[in-house]
């Protein structure tokens, strides 16, 4: 086996050896400190000494050497500072056979997402521990990913260990009332690792790790386990549908290539074609959501072989149906753009000016981007310029920056008597 | 979010300061850190030497001229730079606010290099 092969195979085994230690032992926070032990032990010898028999089994053991040598060493210390510890039942301290397999692993690695995404969590802690005890990565590719220390990643994911134990939650499932609103959560930080990974522009961050495909890959789990349930499906779709796209999104240089704009013989026909069919399934099926609702925004454009062939009116209709469901002033500024497409831009620019008095979108780059394409859609050039210039100004992106003022230079080249 | 928080210092202010009187600033500034430190938010910080130690570069006719001191005649420096990664513009605010006491504090956010597809 490759290193690669080796580590995708313990990217599969770590939420189910954690979570048969954290059964074992009753410490989800060190159970999950032995595992990354086990796990690192793992990567550096099986390339060399080949894959155990029963890997799953190896890491189990491995992991309860590191845990009980850790309990006699706290059992020593507490002796030392108190007859108290004498007390504590011998049972705690014997390790026991490797792999018992009490539960199945899939409601482990369920029980497992609902912990890490346990929302006395803040949206960064959740990230970085579901992708260290769920996703089997190391807190070394968790810190490059997010561009921060590995000392700063570490810390992070100690305070979220301790939260979390400090909240009183245990290794359960959570109780049927809440189990709706945390699988909400659970799906939001899957997303937000999605995007982390998705717009982040090639070339000057090459070591980044595929993040989209590993949020893909635990929804494509978590589909397994859930697989009635329409949002993770559409989630999954959403993902497959936005990914496709991912190598016409940037050219060669980094630049953003805007969706009219791209190559689409360069979006990959397969996920689209997986999406598309997980979505129709979904919507046919299924209570509507708005992940199902996004994806199938997603797969209207992805099915238009050409910008112009883009099926305007549906997509107007879908965002009708989003802001509904899910009511934000970002889903209204899609949707303007949208009515502009069918109805011109006047009718974008009027649905721009109710989010005018909006708190959540004063200052925001996106609502001013917007409304520069609208105003250039209406030949108003010199607006539509100042626009663009306050939308660059205000992103903290640096390729929107860019293409931001790449629109603005364009509209000064194309009418030079306008300044 | 990323966020540097640039502190910029009058050090004149500092070096007449009774010595009790700036140990409990400075340990505003320990306790602050501290915080960021164990929440996983500091990325780094860095303090900086005395800004007549600096050295400045103008290039003049195409050649680069370096000379001693700081840019300009301003009255405070760049004395030190945090660099803290938080979940948002209030929690950057509210950890560098207390650092304000003495010096001016300035909280800019970092450029990233992803972008939404537009």
């Amino acid at each position: 086996m490759t290193a690669a092969d080796v580590e995708g195979l313990l990217r599969d085994l770590a939420p189910q050896v954690l979570a048969a230690l954290t059964r074992r032992f009753g410490t989800f926070a060190t159970a999950e400190d032995a595992v990354q032990e086990a796990l690192v032990a793992a990567a550096t010898q099986w390339p060399v000494q080949g894959v155990p028999d029963n890997p799953r089994g190896w890491l189990i053991t491995v992991g309860s050497r590191r845990l009980t040598d850790q309990l006699r060493s706290d059992l020593a210390r507490a002796r030392r500072e108190s007859a108290a510890a004498a007390l504590l039942p011998p049972i705690e301290m014997v390790a026991p056979a490797a792999d018992e397999g009490l539960a199945s692993d899939e409601d482990d690695t369920l029980t497992l997402l609902f912990l890490c995404c346990h929302p006395a969590l803040s949206p960064a802690s959740q990230v970085a521990l579901t992708l260290r005890a769920v996703g089997g990565l190391t807190t070394a590719q968790i810190a490059q990913a997010f561009f921060v220390p590995e000392a700063t990643m570490a810390q992070r994911i100690s305070r979220a260990k301790q939260s979390i134990k400090a909240a009183g939650a245990t290794f359960a499932m959570p109780p049927e009332p809440e189990r709706a609103a945390r699988l909400g959560v659970v799906l939001h930080v899957l997303y937000l690792i999605f995007n982390e990974g998705y717009t982040s522009s090639s070339g000057q961050d090459l070591q980044r790790p595929e993040l989209t495909a590993e949020a893909i890959r635990i929804v494509r789990d978590l589909r397994r386990l859930l697989p009635d349930d329409g949002e993770v499906a559409g989630l999954l779709a959403l993902m497959l549908l936005t990914d496709a796209r991912r190598r016409a999104r940037t050219g060669t240089d980094g630049r953003l290539v805007p969706l009219a704009e791209q190559d689409r013989a360069r979006w990959d026909r397969g996920a689209i074609r997986e999406g598309v069919g997980l979505i129709s399934e979904s919507l046919a099926g299924t209570r509507l959501g708005p992940y199902q609702v996004q994806a199938a925004i997603a797969a209207v454009h992805d099915e238009a072989s050409r910008a112009e062939d883009t099926d305007w009116r549906q997509i107007v209709a879908l965002y009708d149906l989003l802001e509904g469901l899910a009511p934000n002033p970002m889903v209204t500024l899609n949707r303007a753009v949208a009515v502009a497409m069918v109805d011109g831009p006047r009718a974008g620019l009027e649905i721009l000016g109710t989010l005018q008095g909006d708190d959540r979108m004063a200052g925001h780059h996106r609502l001013d981007a917007v409304r520069a394409h609208l105003l250039e859609m209406a030949g108003e050039r010199a607006a539509a310029r100042e626009a663009y210039l306050v939308a660059g100004r205000r992103t903290t992106s640096l390729p929107e920056r860019l293409y931001l003022e790449d629109r603005a230079a364009r509209i000064v080249d194309a009418v030079p008597s306008d300044r | 979010m990323k966020y540097v928080v640039l502190i910029y210092s009058n050090p004149t202010t500092w070096a007449e300061m009774p010595a009790a009187e700036r140990d409990r600033a400075l340990g505003v500034h320990n306790t602050v850190l501290k915080e960021l430190r164990d929440s996983g938010e500091l990325i780094r910080v860095d303090g900086l030497t005395h800004p007549t130690a600096a050295k400045t570069i103008r290039t003049r006719n195409g050649v680069p001229v370096v000379t001693d001191g700081p840019f300009g005649e301003a009255k405070e420096f760049l004395a030190g730079v945090w660099a803290i990664d938080v979940d948002s513009l209030d929690r950057a605010l509210q950890v560098a606010s207390p650092v304000a006491e003495y010096d001016t504090v300035e909280v800019r956010e970092l450029m990233d290099l992803s972008g939404m597809e537009m």
